[in-house]
Order: structure tokens, then sequence, then C-alpha cells
């Protein structure tokens, strides 16, 4: 009797276990299988020759030159308003903060079409800049907005939570040391706000560079000008498609050094 | 020396204070939590603004109301030992007590000569290179100490230093605190809720409660229970 209520205590456990281990495998797959297809497709001469190509490689190009310049000027312009939202309490910072976060929810196609609006020839500013000879819609310029748009207030989040979580005490150290609050901030507040500031510059780099909605939608998809790795991605997918897996692998293969180098710097705080 | 007269609003009261602290004398601020003795140390280090009042200091003031004077924490020369010590977590114990020279434009040989000096003095020579993090409590008191003499400070303020050791290190450090702080011939201000650090380290008690001065005088008059709010020891 007993030997029997184990046993069916036993496979009753063994079910639990298959159950889970299904869901798992399932999840797994779901989110990883689309990714080995793309690497199966094709063999690695097909991908050595694909990027080699003329359109590929100013895709690869241009998506890290303006990837680059994007996330160089949202630290710029980010760490001070960060440092400021996590140190200081002015009117309506969460209003404030809230603007910020905006363009994290909105859709890509929005973004696009504000941005747009805002720049284009007849738009709020756009008209203006077109009065004095600027253009900046369907040119580089306009790729690199669009980036530092949807991936600013990503770095501004992470860097304003780094700065929070340095203790103002050590800032009052170095004041009393002789250290000016520009000095204190260099030497002591980046230091130690160093691990999520990082995280932050990663996570918006991998955003801007792999933008696509508003960056079409602003800048278009010129070869050469403002056709970024995912827009050639979309492009070549008609035409030449090793080529746009290719791009896509290549895409795949940044996208997993950005989560390694975040799961170092992950593991170097704790 | 230094002369001071603090006027704060806080939340719960008025801090208002009027002290002066001679070369060489410890002035020990005691009183309950809350009662402003902290307070008093960052405004007297710029660290906190003043309503009103003012603070001469070796001969310069640092805050004067009427004449609008507000010396920036930076320029008071004013060594601060902090609660927990506050030491940079990211620098080794050299480093840290090199911080107020390097910001004073010292070369590098004047650093190396001057940093060697204070850790032989205070006896933690062979901490120069570890991290600060790695260091007990004892170690750590005494670099923020050297920290904050390094700069030659015309006064030196200390809060609690001794509240994060244990029982035995507290009984041993006391002693030397008070030696070093003797040595250094410097004003200095120390912030403790303990009757026995009082005792021992200080030259003259002022007592505090809501922001005032209650009671003043010699370590040696201090009797518990005659309406000083003393704490543990």
């Amino acid at each position: 009797m007993i030997s029997g209520q184990t046993r069916i205590h036993k496979g009753k456990k063994q079910c639990i276990l298959l159950f889970f281990s299904l869901i798992i495998l399932t999840t797994i797959l779901f989110f990883t299988l689309p990714v080995f297809s793309l690497l199966l497709k094709i063999t690695l001469e097909e991908f050595v020759s694909a990027i080699l190509k003329p359109d590929v490689k100013s895709a690869i190009f241009l998506s890290l030159i303006t990837a680059t310049t994007a996330t160089v000027i949202i630290v710029l312009i980010g760490t001070p308003l960060a440092f400021l939202n996590a140190r200081v309490s002015y009117p309506c910072r969460n209003f404030v903060e809230t603007l910020i976060d905006l363009p994290i929810v909105l859709p890509p196609s929005v973004a696009g079409l504000a941005l747009l609006v805002l720049l284009g020839r007849r738009g709020l500013i756009g008209s203006y800049l077109n009065d004095i000879g600027i253009a900046i819609i369907f040119t580089t310029l306009a790729v690199i907005i669009a980036q530092v748009f949807v991936a600013g207030p990503l770095y501004i989040r992470q860097a304003k939570s780094a700065f929070a979580m340095v203790d103002p005490v050590y800032e009052s150290a170095a004041r009393t040391l002789g250290a000016s609050p520009l000095k204190t901030f260099l030497k002591i507040t980046v230091p130690l706000a160093r691990t999520g500031l990082l995280s932050g510059v990663i996570l918006s780099f991998a955003r801007a560079i792999g933008e696509f909605g508003a960056t079409i939608m602003v800048a278009g998809n010129l070869p050469g000008k403002t056709q970024t790795m995912p827009l050639a991605i979309y492009g070549l997918m008609q035409s030449d498609i090793t080529a746009s897996i290719a791009l896509s692998i290549v895409l795949i293969g940044i996208s997993c050094l950005i989560l390694v180098l975040i799961r170092i710097i992950s593991g170097r705080s704790a | 020396m230094l002369s001071a007269h603090l006027i704060k609003q806080l939340r719960d009261f008025q801090l208002d204070v009027d002290f002066t602290v001679h070369p060489g004398e410890v002035l020990v601020l005691l009183g309950e939590n809350g009662a402003g003795k902290s307070t008093i140390l960052n405004l007297l280090a710029g660290l906190l603004p003043l309503d009103d009042g003012r603070i001469i200091l070796h001969g310069r003031s640092l805050f004067c109301s009427v004449s609008t004077v507000s010396c920036p924490p930076e320029d008071r020369r004013i060594g601060y030992v902090f609660q927990n010590y506050a030491l940079f977590p990211h620098m080794t114990a050299f480093e840290n007590i090199a911080f107020g020279l390097r910001m004073r434009k010292l070369s590098p040989d004047q650093i190396i000569a001057n940093v060697r000096q204070i850790l032989d003095d205070l006896g933690i020579a062979h901490l120069e290179n570890e991290q600060v993090t790695t260091l007990s409590g004892g170690q750590r008191q005494r670099v923020a100490l050297a920290r904050a003499l390094i700069i030659k400070p015309h006064l030196l303020l200390l809060d609690e230093p001794l509240a994060a050791l244990d029982q035995r290190s507290r009984e041993k450090i006391r002693i030397e605190l008070r030696e070093q702080l003797v040595k250094s011939n410097r004003p200095a201000i120390l912030v403790t809720h303990s009757m026995k650090d009082a005792r021992i380290i200080g030259d003259r008690v002022l007592v505090l409660a809501q922001g005032k001065v209650v009671w003043s005088g010699r370590p040696d008059e201090l009797q518990p229970g005659s309406g000083i709010p003393l704490t543990r020891d």
C-alpha cells in the first residue's frame, strides 16, 4: 500500500518535471531558433563575400559611425541632466523625467513622424533652418538625430540611477579636501557611478545601432548616406537575401558582444 | 583659533550656538541624536548654508551674514573626519590620503614624501597600497585622520570617529586619537555620544539639546544624571 502510494507520488513528480522541462525547452527554442536559422542559412564563404559588397560595407560603416556619434552626444547632454535629476530637487522634476522617458514607450513610427514634423522642410524648426539653407531630413545628421531621440532616454535613466546610488558623503569629503564641484564630479562621482554609466552607454549604443522605424521615416533609406544596417537588411531582403542575412549576423554578433559586456560589468559591480 | 556664531533654522528647531576653540584645544559636542551636533560640523565645513552668524578661522572670515562673505568648502582649509570615514572606495589608502594634496597641485615627489611621512606618523605605512574597502575599522579611522591632517587644516572636525569601532579598538584608539590631536596643535571639534570619549579626548564640552547649548564646562565636571542627556560609552 505504502509502496503503491510512493510510486504514484514519484510518477506525479516526474510528470511535473516533464511539464516544466517542456515549457523551458519551448521557450528557449522560441527565442533562439529564429536566430540560429539565420546563422544556418548561409555558409562562411557566402557571409564573407556578402559583407565585402560595397552597399553592405557602407551600411556597417555608417551604422558604427552614426551609433557612436549618437552615443557620444547622448553621454555629453545626458550626463549633466541625469546628475541634476539625481541630486537636485527642482519644481516639476517628475514631469521632466516623464517627458524624457517618453521616447522609450513611443512607437518608432510615431517618433519618426514627430521628428519629421519638427525638422521637415515645413516643420516647426525645419522651416527656419530651410530659410538659412540647412536641410536635415534625408541626411546622415537625421539618422543621428533619430538615434539620439530613441536611445538617449535609456542612458539618462540608467545614469540617473547610477548617480543616485553614490553616497553624497563622498562628494562632501572631496569638497572639504579642496576639490571644486567639477573636480569632485570627475574624480569621485563619475568613478563611483562608472558601472551604471557604462551599462547606460552600452544599452543606448545597442538601441542606436538597431534603430529602424524613426530612422527610415526621418532619414529615408539612401545607400551610403542614410542606409544603416537595419535599413539595409530591409532594403536588401528583396534583391539580395544573402547580403541581408550577412548583415543580420553582424548585428547579432554586436548584440552578443553587448550582452557579454553588460554581464562582465554587472559581475564586476556585484 | 576658531570663533563661530551659527544660526540655522532646522525642521523642528532653530540652531543657535556661539563658541570659540583655541589652537590645540579639543571641543567636544555632546548630545542626543538630532540635537544639531553633526549639523554644526557641516555648517562649519561649508557643506550646509548658514542662515545667519559668522565663522572666523585663523583670522580669516569664512562666513559673515553682514558682509555676505561665504567661502566654499574647498577654500576653508578644514579637515573633516566623517562618521564611517567616507574613504573613497575606488582608491587605495595612499590615493585617499594624497587626494587633498593633488587638489592643491603639489608635485608628485612632494605628494609621495608627505603621504609617506603621515603614514609613518600614524603607524600605517604598511597599508599604503591597500584598497580601503579591505581595511579594518581602526585602520580606516587612521587613514581618514591622515587624509584630514595632511592638508594642514586650520580646524579639524571629527564626527563620531570611534562609533564604527568595536569596544576593544575604541579603548586603544581613543587614547591614540587624543595624542594625535594634541600633537597636531590645531583647534578640533569632536562630536560624540560617549561621555568617556568626551573625558579622554576633550578639553572642553558643550552639551546640546534642540540646537542650543544647555551645559558647558570641563570634561571632568560632567556628571551623568545631572540633566545632561548622555548616552552610551
